[in-house]
């Protein structure tokens, strides 16, 4: 059995210290140990931005894509070998702006992912503009007077394009986070871990106080049902998706790669590519 | 006897021609003809002129005729747009319904038929084209025979009598013919009988990726390129591959890349417009040595350009496109058959280079249809699947962790190092864009990163593939250099060239367009001249050949980008001229014939003194 020193690295952190991001990653390596997941099946994409350097951070196979597509990458490596635990991970600015386009499709494709955005309303690399998830009215280094754009709700739209896992984590809630990412890897199909990671250095409104006062734990309301697609909605709604927990959970999601005819349990990478020469004559003959 | 005869027809697109031309190019392909079939069509589904040309010989034919001597036409803008392009003393056979007349001057017999009224007669608006099927069928000499039973064998699941009534129509076109013009029929010479494939371009490219081990499919619709995906995915589910459409290029791209990094052959099919969105990804895939192959069946260009004409403007993008120093593979089939074999090379090559291979097909190729020997295509003939080197998974998991080094200095001679897959104990490592060491890790440090980029760019500089072939006389005092779709043109030009100058002429394929193989070329060219054909308006083969040192002296371009095809006429044209020392760099096309212009490749025009 793997343990959480198999999937550290020895690199030195390019993270600021406090960042949200050291959460997520220990959540993530822990949840891995939990699962009994062994670093050489484990696969981390991630896309440009400080979150996109998780793959520095963690013993796996690492592929560090260019800005906003991870998703079209890990669904591409899921499929080539689907006997591995692909994880995409990135920012705010990486999957929900320049990457939305493929966000929107890889929830309703549902392929067998789990997607961590380590989202913390603002770019930090680039030194402090405005994120598509940095509330209205906020100052940054590219709206001086003011956000006059409106957020997005990435948890809502993951609903509403059919997504069948949604869940919202808080990088310092450790215990609940790891929960988290272990339902989202065992759900057979695409699994969205929304987490608030707070950017110490350039968003000092979305604090961890902040997320403290604001989030609404789910564990905590009493008779919330997660299969309840419509409460789901209404829940992020209400609370303008300030909500920490699994957002939903759909019971009868059946994967992609199940629906792929004639596609194998094996991995596409460990099967025998050549081709029966009865097929190929086939073919052939169809073009007689 | 003829050897070959050309057979055209015209009308508005969504009239039902596409299977029309499809039952009349299967027949002649069944019955021992080499066939070569081409078309002429819109961005648009319905409404719109379009013409279809088959070519059909006793001998290979590889380019559009010089002429045709049967045009059949539906309409009279079929007549206005075709006519010109008939040989003399041919005929038109046109419905009498449209009270058709010929364009002035035109040297041809005009002929009416009760298209619309036999068909009427019949009771299905489906039964005119099986009429004009039987009608051509006896001008062109070909026993209907097979073409009834091919009709039998196409829609005999539609039930006895429709069949019958297709016969019958087809019998009724070819008995009308018969009865009113007993003294026209061309006489065609007798073909093998041997039975050839029939296919177009793309299909080959997908047979050749299902028989390269290629498994996942990642792309985007667009014209010419469609076909490739289309045809995977009905075969896939009978070898557990995949083929998905994605949102866009750039999506599919990045899902070969991380396709690849997991070890399936991945491959995406785009034009021009797609492969200007992919580069970026390209960039990705060079830099983290992960193997992609790309077909670009290049389309008139820029922007969205001319999405159903011909053209081949995309090889500098293929070659040099995106930002940043980045190696890749750019080979260019000259024909149908040949892109089975060479698109299964290339996912060899993308594993044995972990570099992007690109296979830059053009529209002519893509969607014509041509021939294929069966030899040519037999499985046994097909390269056999070499995944280059790789991490032996037993070695790799007795290392410990942490020891294994993706890019590290541990190369073969063409300057690359083994890869691990996902899956292989110990071979963890970080695939990244950004600028890396042995590991993967990101640095920035100068010493490595040289030796970074001369690893990435040194393992093309030797790329082992049959970089060009070379037809026609030795010692030639002009060589034709050709690829895609133009080499069939420049084959048949060969021997009409030395008839027309008195001088040798051959031809070399360039299979490799990038790296340019230009020490292969002079030694073929020699003390010769070197006629460059290619479909586009700067010359961008030429260009590459002028900045890796092939001598200006020697070299000849002919440009045609009007969407036309370059022909053998042209090719002819353009080589009497550079024989002749009267010019050196010509376009054709556009309405104009050919005509001498300054070097294409562009400069700053020289201001006077």
């Amino acid at each position: 059995m793997a343990t959480m020193a198999d999937f550290r690295t020895s690199e030195k952190s390019w993270w600021c210290p406090g960042c949200g991001d050291f959460g997520v990653l220990a959540a993530l390596q822990k949840a891995l140990v939990e699962l009994g997941r062994d670093p050489e099946n484990v696969a981390v994409v991630s896309g440009i931005g400080c979150s996109g350097k998780i793959g520095n951070y963690i013993n796996s196979y690492n592929l560090h894509v260019v800005h906003g597509r991870s998703l079209p990458a890990a669904q591409g490596l899921k499929l080539a070998n689907r006997e591995l635990t692909v994880i995409a991970a990135g920012g705010d600015g990486d999957g929900f702006a320049i990457g939305m386009g493929h966000y929107m499709h890889a929830l309703r494709r549902n392929i067998d992912i789990t997607y961590i955005v380590m989202d913390n309303q603002i770019y930090g690399l680039t030194k402090g503009q405005t994120s598509p998830t940095s509330d209205g009215g906020v100052q940054t280094k590219s709206t001086p007077n003011g956000n006059i754009e409106h957020s997005v709700n990435q948890m809502q739209l993951a609903l509403a394009s059919g997504c069948g896992f949604v869940a919202n984590g808080f990088s310092s809630n450790q215990k609940q986070l790891v929960e988290i990412i272990k339902r989202a890897i065992q759900f057979p199909g695409f699994a969205l871990v929304n987490t608030y990671s707070p950017c110490v250095t350039f968003n000092k409104v979305n604090t961890y106080d902040f997320y403290k006062q604001e989030l609404t734990n789910l564990d905590d309301v009493a008779g919330y049902d997660r299969h309840d697609r419509f409460a789901a909605m209404k829940m992020l709604m209400e609370k303008n998706e300030l909500v920490s927990g699994i957002v939903y959970e759909d019971p009868s999601s059946v994967r992609y790669e199940d629906r792929v005819r004639g596609f194998k349990e094996q991995g596409i990478v460990n099967q025998d590519w050549n081709v029966e020469p009865a097929l190929w004559q086939k073919l052939l003959d169809s073009y007689k | 006897m003829l050897k070959e005869v050309c057979w055209q027809i015209g009308g508005e697109q969504g009239q039902g021609l596409d299977s029309t031309v499809e039952v009349f190019n299967t027949v002649a392909s069944r019955a021992g003809y080499y066939v070569y079939a081409y078309k002429t069509f819109a961005s648009r589904i319905k409404g719109g002129h379009t013409d279809f040309t088959t070519r059909i010989g006793v001998e290979r034919v590889q380019a559009p005729a010089a002429g045709v001597n049967l045009l059949v036409v539906l309409d009279q803008e079929s007549i206005d747009l075709c006519a010109k392009n008939v040989y003399p003393g041919a005929i038109v056979l046109a419905d009498e319904a449209i009270n058709p007349t010929l364009p002035e001057g035109t040297d041809a017999k005009l002929l009416t038929m009760p298209f619309n009224k036999m068909t009427l007669a019949l009771g299905n608006p489906l039964m005119k084209n099986n009429i004009v099927l039987g009608a051509s069928a006896a001008f062109l000499g070909l026993p209907l025979d097979h073409f009834k039973k091919y009709a039998t064998r196409r829609w005999g699941n539609k039930g006895e009598e429709f069949v019958s009534l297709i016969h019958t129509a087809m019998e009724q076109g070819y008995n009308y013919v018969h009865e009113n013009w007993p003294d026209l029929q061309l006489q065609v010479a007798e073909p093998d009988g041997k039975e050839r494939l029939l296919m177009i371009g793309n299909e080959a490219a997908a047979l050749g990726a299902l028989a390269g081990g290629c498994r996942t499919v990642f792309s985007y619709p667009i014209t010419p390129a469609s076909e490739i995906a289309e045809s995977l995915v009905k075969i896939f589910p009978k070898v557990g591959g995949v083929a998905v459409q994605m949102e866009d290029e750039l999506a599919s791209i990045v899902a070969c890349v991380g396709a690849g990094f997991g070890g399936s052959r991945a491959m995406t099919a785009t034009s021009g417009p797609g492969l200007s969105l992919m580069q970026e990804a390209l960039g990705l895939a060079a830099m983290t040595e992960t193997p992609v192959v790309v077909v670009d069946t290049m389309r008139g260009g820029p922007s969205t350009g001319m999405p159903t004409k011909q053209e081949q403007s995309d090889l500098l993008a293929l070659a040099y496109g995106g930002h940043g120093d980045s190696p890749r593979i750019v080979l260019a089939p000259g024909s149908v058959e040949e892109l089975i074999p060479l698109t299964a090379e290339a996912f060899n090559l993308a594993d044995n280079y972990h570099c992007p291979v690109m296979i830059a097909s053009d529209l002519a190729l893509a969607l014509f249809q041509q021939t294929v020997e069966p030899e040519a295509a037999e499985l046994a003939s097909m390269p056999k699947i070499d995944r280059g080197p790789l991490g032996n998974p037993e070695e790799m998991a007795a290392l410990g962790r942490d020891v294994f080094e993706r890019y590290g200095k541990n190369v073969n001679e063409n300057g690359v190092s083994p890869r691990s897959l996902p899956g292989m104990k110990n071979g963890q490592f970080l695939a990244t864009g950004a600028e890396h060491g042995a590991f993967g890790k990101v640095t920035e440090n100068p010493a490595n990163r040289v030796y970074m980029m001369n690893r990435r760019m040194n393992r093309i500089k030797n790329v082992k593939t049959e970089a060009v072939r070379y037809f026609g006389s030795e010692n030639a005092d002009i060589v034709v250099l050709a690829f895609g779709t133009t080499l069939g043109a420049a084959k048949e030009a060969q021997a009409q060239i030395e008839a027309a100058t008195g001088k040798k002429a051959g031809v070399l394929q360039i299979r490799l367009i990038y790296p340019v193989p230009t020490a292969e070329i002079e030694k073929y060219v020699k003390g010769g001249k070197a006629l460059v054909v290619e479909s586009n308006a700067v010359g961008q083969f030429t260009f590459m050949l002028k900045a890796t040192g092939f001598h200006a002296d020697q070299l000849a371009t002919l440009l045609r980008y009007d969407g036309n095809l370059i022909t053998v006429a042209d090719i002819v044209a353009g080589a009497k001229v550079a024989l002749s020392g009267e010019g050196q760099y010509f376009v054709t096309g556009g309405g104009q014939g050919l005509r001498t212009i300054p070097d294409p490749t562009i400069t700053l025009a020289a201001k006077e003194a």
